[in-house]
């Protein structure tokens, strides 16, 4: 009678299958896209379902970057997704704060309707927010988009910087009060530098929320100028449906913010989500 | 005398006024803007939309502008492709959500033993959930487009599919590329909230478990499903709701095609809004959906008041 039970041969086997499937899974989509997007125009269908070409090439990001609207549509994406992100952490973070150190009267209805808003489809709002939008003259705009975007965004964002504010405990700003500051001092002294974390993981996740919406931007944008990556992205699929090596060399393009923002706030995200998650 | 009084009067007022500062207009201060956004960007639009569902209101025949009472909702009692794509949107959510809860319970568990490289491993299998969804749809699309992708090749070879050809394309089989997306973008989520209760069980159960020799199985039937039980329901029922209302993918991949053989409610709502302005009609859709996912989420609360004893 042994009292540390040894893993059987079949069972660390089995383990490490499951593992090398799970990775497989995750990444050979994404490895195939920037398989196509390395290989030569010329190649594409002879060699398209080969693991790997005989030939690689940056030509189709040459003339993505070079010779396509990609450029601008990426740059459209970037201050739609940057002020969106911007906006809604600063009006979340009031609302996190809020929830996090009062108890005022129609605190749990806000609650309950932020969680509605969680819930009900939001294509039932698509065709109001167009008529709205078109009334004020602001289709095309990129100011619309942001303003949307961040109304979608405050619920989510509001949650989780509350659960971030839950983890900074209270006699520090009590503290900071005693000696003289007023709450919004005590804030913005003592708290903001504790809350960095939280802010950042905020940002970044409503910044790839922004990054990837596609109906509304469709609905909302049709002149060439305004339209963001996946708008743009989408148009040249349909026109140019032939250009894989173009096309995915855009998409491999589109993957990199989302990815770059990934990288830092994952670890943010895993605590600060699963621990509002277990409140919830 | 009086000199004192005056202070101590006006020391009160002071610490009042800070006192009603503190606990009656902060908050508000802090919590205003949050709520002007939401309620003007989305609770008013919301209820617009309500009423628009009432309505005739086509944007290619603008004098045919007007309320038509029901209408809109008895044309939808007659239109077959509504209730297509109320069957498609069920297994549509059926399949998403069995295979991403599935797959995503056995990330967890493997996430919760110790290994060589876990950080790493974990990051690179949480990286679907970065990608942006409609890079994922067209991503997925391709790999089933035989030209360029190997999924097609590989089915054929499994003796799967007669030949090479694109599943997309077929009224049989096209959902299962949605969902393959879906799944492939799904299991992170899932896989994280799962392990974050499976962190939570306390681990001197595991250790009394062993002393008592119970077996692995035993251990996972007796101890760790009962406390992921609550976590389960609770996710369940917010991811159903959710997969229901997700257009992006089908949009991106089907267009709701072939046939309308992918055609689910919220993709109809789109196209319907999208491609023929005809918003009356896109709107009676939505409250329909609203209402079904209403249903849903009170039998479901119904069922887990009766059975789940907390």
């Amino acid at each position: 009678m042994s009292a540390i039970r040894r893993p059987s041969p079949v069972l660390t086997f089995g383990k490490y299958a499951a593992l090398a499937f799970y990775l497989i899974f995750a990444l050979f989509p994404l490895y195939w896209l920037v398989k196509i997007s390395i290989t030569p125009d010329q190649l594409v269908f002879t060699e398209g379902t080969a693991l790997w070409p005989s030939e690689t090439t940056l030509g189709n990001f040459r003339t993505v970057i070079f010779h396509t609207d990609f450029l601008a549509y990426f740059g459209n994406s970037l201050i739609v997704s940057l002020g969106t992100a911007a906006a809604t952490t600063l009006i979340a973070a009031g609302a996190g704060y809020a929830f996090s150190r009062f108890n005022f009267g129609g605190k749990r209805v806000i609650i309950a309707l932020m969680l509605v808003t969680q819930m009900f489809p939001l294509l039932m709002i698509i065709a109001p927010i167009y008529k709205i939008v078109a009334a004020m003259g602001l289709l095309n705009s990129l100011t619309s988009l942001i303003v949307v975007y961040t109304a979608f965004n405050v619920p989510f964002a509001t949650f989780l910087m509350q659960s971030f504010f839950d983890g900074i405990p209270k006699d520090l700003e009590e503290a900071a009060m005693m000696d003289g500051c007023t709450r919004f001092q005590a804030l913005r002294k003592v708290i903001f530098p504790l809350t960095l974390p939280g802010l950042g993981a905020t940002l970044g996740f409503v910044f790839t929320a922004a990054w990837s919406e596609l109906l509304f931007a469709l609905m909302l944008i049709s002149r060439n100028e305004a339209m963001t990556f996946p708008v743009g992205l989408l148009t040249f699929v349909s026109k140019f449906s032939v250009d894989w090596g173009q096309m995915m060399a855009a998409g491999v393009l589109a993957l990199i913010p989302s990815c770059l923002f990934f990288i830092f706030i994952q670890r943010y995200l895993v605590q600060g989500l699963t621990s509002g998650a277990v409140k919830g | 005398m009086t000199a004192t009084r005056t202070a101590a009067t006006s020391g009160i007022s002071r610490a009042w006024r800070s006192a009603y500062m503190r606990y009656l207009v902060e908050p508000y201060l802090y919590v205003g803007p949050a709520v002007a956004m939401i309620a003007l960007v989305m609770l008013v639009p919301l209820v617009i939309g309500i009423s628009y569902s009432f309505q005739s209101i086509t944007l290619l025949k603008p004098f045919e502008t007007g309320w038509i009472g029901l209408e809109n909702y008895a044309t939808l009692w007659r239109d077959a492709k509504f209730w297509l794509a109320l069957e498609n949107t069920f297994w549509w959510t059926l399949s998403s959500l069995t295979f991403q809860f599935a797959l995503g319970l056995g990330l967890a568990l493997l996430l919760n033993t110790q290994f060589y490289g876990k950080r790493l491993f974990q990051a690179l299998v949480f990286l679907p959930w970065a990608v942006p969804t409609f890079l994922s749809a067209l991503t997925w699309a391709w790999l089933f487009n035989p030209v360029i992708g190997p999924l097609p090749h590989w089915m054929a070879a499994l003796g799967i599919l007669s030949e090479p050809y694109n599943i997309l394309g077929d009224p049989d089989l096209a959902m299962w590329g949605p969902v393959a997306a879906n799944v492939w973008f799904g299991v992170p989520f899932f896989a994280i909230t799962l392990l974050a209760a499976l962190q939570s069980i306390p681990g001197e159960l595991y250790e009394a478990a062993e002393i008592d020799g119970a077996s692995a199985w035993q251990v996972f039937t007796k101890i760790t499903l009962p406390f992921l039980a609550p976590m389960i329901a609770i996710t369940v029922m917010l991811r159903t709701i959710w997969i229901a209302n997700f257009a992006d993918l089908i949009f991106v991949m089907t267009g709701g095609g072939p046939a309308n053989a992918t055609q689910i409610l919220s993709t109809y709502v789109f196209t319907t809004a999208f491609r023929k302005l005809d918003f009356g009609y896109a709107s009676a859709i939505a409250v329909a959906l609203l209402g079904l996912l209403m249903v849903y989420a009170v039998l479901l609360l119904a069922i887990r008041r009766r059975f789940v004893k907390i």
